[in-house]
């Protein structure tokens, strides 16, 4: 399938080699998200990433722009973003200015004139298509935008081109590696989620968890990392209304250590849970459950 | 390699899973870049190709494991287990090296698992051949005695230390369990072939189970529901935001001009102040619907919770508010609280939805306004008792839209008591929602 003419250069030697280096940018992989990077990178296919907020579906894609040294370039996705806040825009004010400058020119030459590359706004996509160097292109809650903006985005991952009417088409220079993130608020067209890779991130098991929270927070005494990850997982098995997510185990660890904790005791969690926990029926639910060890004893 | 990718492939479309014919090239285009030696890293690239939702997932692992076994037939697999298992233990001692696993994770658990399926659970001398049963290996192993057991030994002088020591057993014997009926089925598809375990052995996806006749597990259906209803609501106010342009702001017009010369070239709407919209949700509640019911009722929960202009009703025969019960945060506490204290029976405890529908016209009738969008979930099963379609299409004069989720297939409408099509007609639309991907479909598509 490949031409035979030129060998590939590929990016990643094998799993073990994206698991290093996304590890060397504080990354810390498991099988799935390792294997499913290095086939992105070689299959040359957009990855789309789904799993519960703050999982870290954002920070893989910061971490492979630093593991890979290339430049990150980023689309906010919100309900309202159309072309020209995603593919390019024309600089109307300029032209504007262009046209009222006249310099005597005619219609023809001055129409060329403002419809060339110095009117052109570039947007995100288009920039990361156009870069001359590799980039890495995020295109982060793609949930959020209208089906017909996902539909504007089919065409660049399909072909890697954009099409400006009044310019012609523009062919990427490289393939940029892009991931797209969601939260699943919505269901992705079939079209988009066909072009893509799929990756599902989920809440790590204890053993990763503990990793990560020791690579973070090095600081951190390993048996206070020990309990605090046990005990988020505890809590994450409760049905609440927001499960605690890495960013917030994070966030609870490092609380912890400047309080300057070695072990955690009940008072110190119920005076700390609103760290982990964002509802006031869940720090309650999650109370209620870490007593329970109390009756018992 | 080939044949076997396409046996698989049929297999999960067979399970409703649709994997395109590009999904299948891009599946074995990436074998070429994993180790195939490395069973994790090949079920990796196939899950990526192949399935692109997450509730796909369980039944993709099944059938990996069916068609991706060692596929070299019973001798092979009798010849591995004497040259894995050496000296045979009883089931006692494997019984207490369990216990004592428990809580190691979920690695530990597999290679238990597995040694469990083949010291215990295989049965011979029946009529079918050789068959690996799950009953026979829990009741070697007594695991629930085990679990109990673990459970006590995992107390610690810290409380805190003893919840989450308590909590990993209990995830682990979780784990160990679903082990066990992995590998059971592993080692049926080294006998009978994959086809064959494959056509029981997968559970469809959550969102095809239909409402009325499967039991689903509850927690699982409720954290599906979740964000269901959450798109609900986002799609009801959505819609309201979409369409208040408002008119030309000139003064913000003009000033916006001075940047390009004086030339209005972009200009500058007011927006009308976005005002919210409610929600009523009318639920049948009878008992002749009492599985849809349950998810009415999970759904109303849920929105309630995303959506604080939600009241919500109950009816059999008639009908009572019970949007403050729905505020406790608990859907099983609010569930109990409202069969105690509701007031939706008045005669006989059979659906009518004509004299229901009445009384809520005649005691909200009046709160119902060109911002409600009002939600009936039921069958339209009348028991043969007057319909009263005048009051819907009055309730549809007043409210902005009133919508009809219906549990039975559309075939099955109008047969016998029904009285789906004479309703149909006068609300904005009746649709079919006999499971979740259907009500996603009315989220996305109708609203």
């Amino acid at each position: 399938m490949s031409p035979s003419s030129e060998t590939p250069t590929y990016r990643f030697a094998g799993t073990e080699d994206v698991a290093a280096r996304l590890a060397a940018a504080g990354y810390l992989t498991d099988e799935a998200i390792a294997t499913v990077v290095l086939l992105a990178e070689r299959l040359g296919k957009p990855l789309l990433v789904e799993g519960p907020a703050g999982v870290g579906k954002t920070e893989l894609a910061k971490a492979l722009a630093s593991a890979l040294e290339w430049r990150l370039i980023r689309l906010q996705c919100y309900e309202g973003v159309d072309e020209t806040k995603a593919l390019y825009e024309w600089n109307y004010k300029k032209q504007l200015l262009r046209i009222q400058a006249g310099g005597g020119s005619g219609w023809d030459e001055l129409s060329e004139d403002i419809f060339s590359e110095g009117f052109l706004l570039e947007r995100p996509v288009l920039e990361a298509i156009r870069s001359e160097d590799p980039v890495v292109l995020l295109i982060d809650e793609i949930d959020k935008l209208d089906f017909e903006a996902e539909a504007l985005l089919l065409e660049v991952l399909a072909d890697w081109q954009v099409t400006i009417p009044e310019m012609g088409t523009i062919t990427a220079r490289q393939i940029p590696m892009v991931v797209l993130t969601s939260n699943n608020e919505r269901e992705l067209s079939e079209a988009l989620k066909r072009r893509c890779l799929y990756l599902h991130i989920d809440y790590p098991t204890i053993e990763r968890e503990k990793e990560i929270v020791l690579a973070r927070v090095p600081e951190l005494p390993e048996k206070l990392a020990d309990q605090i990850v046990g005990l988020v997982q505890s809590i994450r098995s409760l049905e609440l209304k927001k499960s605690p997510s890495i960013s917030e185990t994070l966030d609870w660890a490092r609380t912890l250590l400047h309080l300057g904790m070695t072990a955690v005791d009940p008072a110190t969690v119920n005076s700390t849970l609103p760290v982990l926990l964002k509802f006031q029926s869940d720090i309650e639910k999650a109370e209620a459950h870490l007593s329970s060890g109390r009756a018992s004893s | 390699m080939l044949p076997r990718l396409l046996d698989f492939t049929h297999a999960l479309r067979a399970a409703g899973i649709p994997v395109a014919v590009s999904e299948g090239m891009d599946a074995l285009a990436a074998l070429d870049h994993v180790d195939l030696t490395d069973r994790a890293a090949v079920r990796e690239s196939m899950a990526a190709t192949m399935i692109k939702t997450d509730s796909q997932r369980p039944a993709f692992d099944t059938l990996f494991d069916l068609y991706w076994g060692t596929g070299r037939g019973p001798e092979a697999l009798v010849e591995s287990d004497e040259r894995d298992l050496g000296v045979p233990v009883d089931a006692d001692a494997f019984a207490a090296e369990l216990g004592a696993a428990l809580g190691s994770g979920e690695g530990a658990m597999r290679e238990l698992a597995r040694r469990a399926v083949a010291l215990f659970g295989r049965v011979e001398g029946s009529p079918s051949g050789v068959w690996y049963s799950n009953y026979e290996v829990m009741r070697a192993l007594d695991l629930n005695r085990v679990v109990a057991q673990a459970i006590a030994d995992a107390d610690d002088d810290d409380p805190l230390d003893a919840v989450a020591a308590r909590d990993r057993v209990r995830r682990d014997a979780d784990a160990f369990r679903a082990a066990v009926l992995s590998e059971i089925r592993r080692r049926m598809a080294e006998y009978r072939g994959p086809e064959a375990v494959a056509s029981y052995a997968v559970a469809p996806p959550l969102e095809n189970l239909d409402f009325l006749s499967a039991t689903a597990d509850l927690a699982e259906l409720r954290r599906a529901v979740r964000p269901l209803a959450r798109k609900l609501a986002a799609r009801i106010a959505m819609k309201r935001r979409r369409s208040t342009r408002g008119q030309l702001d000139m003064r913000r017009t003009v000033r916006h001009s001075l940047s390009s010369g004086g030339v209005p070239l972009e200009t500058v709407m007011r927006h009308r102040s976005p005002h919210r919209p409610d929600l009523f949700v009318l639920c049948d509640v009878s008992s002749s619907v009492a599985r849809f019911a349950r998810f009415s009722l999970m759904l109303t929960h849920a929105l309630k919770s995303q959506f604080s202009k939600v009241r919500s009703f109950a009816f059999v025969d008639k009908i009572d508010e019970v949007t403050r019960f729905f505020e406790h945060e608990d859907f099983e506490v609010a569930v109990n609280r409202m069969n105690a204290e509701a007031d939706v029976v008045w005669i006989d405890g059979h659906s009518d939805y004509g004299s229901s529908l009445e009384q809520f016209l005649e005691v909200y009738g009046s709160e119902v306004t060109p911002k409600t969008t009002v939600l009936i979930l039921g069958d339209a099963r009348n028991n043969y008792r007057a319909r009263k379609a005048w009051v819907l299409k009055e309730l549809g004069h007043r409210a902005r839209h009133v919508y009809w989720l219906n549990p039975e297939p559309r075939r099955d409408w109008d047969t016998g008591d029904s009285a789906a099509s004479e309703y149909e007609a006068v609300v904005d639309e009746m649709v079919e929602v006999r499971n979740l991907r259907h009500l996603q479909r009315f989220i996305e598509e109708v609203l």
